[in-house]
């Protein structure tokens, strides 16, 4: 996963000029496409600030930017496919500002080398031929079905063809000068029909990256699979204690629990956390667990909750929350979709009782947690029923091996048996 | 706090509901039927659920009463009858 979107050029002034690139979102993902700068040149940036929106397979992501400064130039405009690590932007440090840690590179080629994209020229200054309009097959069947006249569209693909992205581009503009929402609870920009047709072309999109990811990540990562079953008791008493004492809005989730218990375990066995590359494992000094989310419409997103064990269960609460409303709504930012170092997949209440999962190149585990349910046990001796939840361990037997991963699962046991102190 | 029309609160469970599952069709939802297996919501989206009911209609649902939320019809029982309360 790169995470280096921004590196130092060479400059005389004293200001470090920082590149800001098109953010890696995932292994799978190869390109992006600017959908929105949401600053101008010259204004002044935060570390933090969303800058740009960014549409990929996974939907819109608020890009947010690494450094404070000025933003010096705009390199990439709005409509602008580009591959992953492309410069969008140029930004005046303040100074002292460091870019991030470079994290290595994947294993997956490197993004097109640059003579490939003239931001400023090639795509602009290509025409298509006279007459006949390129356009692609599911781009020409996208605007049949949503009735949109293509030759009112510029094309942003290869040699000015229309692509998908076109296409939705487009719907989405002319739905938010026509469309009046068919029932209140809908966001007013965004009619049933446009939803359901490109939700529809980005669910296969996002299907085919996560598709592509989890093949590779079976192919290049020799996965080790461990199981215990935890006993929450104890946990589910105090959280039910917990519970009845606070308000609504402070209410925790046994979910929350698990969180904080995986990111506490992680501190005993770091080698669950960091990312493999150029044939060693990388540990992150800093715990950012990725939350699996499976989408309703379709795909699956690991935003993570930054620094997860150094948030109280209060904030972890309120964090899964916010993240798990913005996944479903749109707004999850580039920060949250390219940081994780450890990825956790919480089948929940309805879910089977265990789930033995594929790990997120270049991270080096993935642990998981089925459905609570009641089970016989056995209690000093003794016959009893408890709610118990099987916790699961994929690890990467190139970073960690079976003795390392259940002292990792022994951790979060035994750090579920203390919730008081989570 | 001011008495809200049963057709107030439905309103606002269906705009709580529609917060949380964006994509759902609201229109199409079985009013007998359970909430959390036709929009297929888990723990997360349930309790933002709750809080979202907690902002508009100012009541507090005790974990304990989750089990009368099961269906839009007895969210709406439910919620009116607390709100006499």
């Amino acid at each position: 996963m790169t995470l280096a979107v921004e590196e130092q050029v060479a400059s005389p002034s004293e200001d470090a000029l920082v590149e800001f690139r098109m953010p890696s979102l995932g292994a799978d993902m190869q390109d992006g496409t600017v959908v929105e700068w949401r600053i101008q040149p010259g204004a002044s940036i935060q570390r933090g600030d969303v800058i740009a929106v960014v549409e990929t397979d996974k939907g819109a992501i608020d890009v947010d930017i690494f450094t404070s400064g000025r933003l010096e130039r705009i390199l990439v405009p709005v409509g602008e496919k580009v591959p992953v690590g492309t410069p969008l932007a140029l930004v005046r440090g303040d100074a002292g500002a460091a870019p991030p840690t470079p994290i290595a590179a994947p294993s997956t080629p490197p993004p097109s080398p640059p003579q490939a994209i003239q931001p400023t020229s090639a795509g602009a200054a290509e025409h298509a031929p006279s007459g006949r309009l390129r356009v692609s097959p599911l781009a020409r069947k996208m605007a049949a079905d949503l009735g949109i006249d293509l030759a009112a569209i510029t094309g942003t693909g290869p040699g000015g063809a229309i692509d998908r992205a076109d296409v939705e581009r487009a719907a989405q503009a002319a739905q938010r000068i026509a469309a009046q929402p068919t029932l209140v609870v809908r966001p007013p920009s965004v009619a049933p029909q446009v939803t359901r047709a490109t939700a529809a072309a980005r669910q296969a999109a996002m299907r085919r990256a996560i598709a592509a990811a989890m093949a590779r990540s079976n192919r290049e990562i020799p996965h080790y699979y461990l199981e215990t079953s935890i006993d929450l008791q104890r946990a589910l008493a105090w959280l039910q204690e917990e519970n009845v004492k606070r308000p609504v809005t402070e209410r925790l989730l046994p979910a929350v629990l698990l969180l904080k218990a995986v990111a506490l375990a992680t501190r005993d066995v770091p080698e669950m956390n960091g990312f493999w590359t150029d044939d060693q494992l990388q540990p992150s000094d800093a715990i950012h667990l990725g939350v699996a989310i499976s989408l309703r419409t379709g795909g699956l997103v690991t935003p993570a909750i930054h620094d997860t064990d150094l948030k109280s269960l209060d904030e972890l609460s309120a964090a899964l929350r916010d993240l798990v409303l913005r996944a479903r709504s749109g707004g999850l930012r580039s920060s949250e979709l390219s940081e994780a170092t450890l990825t956790v997949t919480n089948l929940g209440d309805l879910g089977a009782e265990k789930v033995f999962g594929v790990i997120y190149p270049p991270q080096v585990a993935l642990v998981g947690f089925g459905a609570i349910v009641h089970r016989p046990w056995a209690v000093d001796g003794l016959l009893g029923v408890r709610p118990l939840v099987t916790a699961t361990l994929a690890g990467d037997h190139r970073a960690s091996d079976g003795h390392r991963g259940s002292r990792f699962l022994a951790a979060v046991e035994r750090l579920l048996q203390q919730p008081e102190v989570l | 706090m001011t008495h809200t029309s049963a057709a107030a609160i439905r309103n606002v469970v269906v705009l709580a509901l529609g917060r949380i599952a964006p994509e759902a069709d609201l229109s199409a939802l079985d009013p007998t039927a359970d909430i959390r297996e036709q929009l297929d919501i888990d723990s997360v989206d349930f309790l933002n659920f709750v809080l979202a009911i907690h902002a508009e209609l100012g009541i507090d649902i005790p974990e304990a009463d989750y089990g009368k939320l099961r269906t839009l019809e007895s969210c709406s029982a439910y919620l009116g009858a607390r709100q006499v309360a």
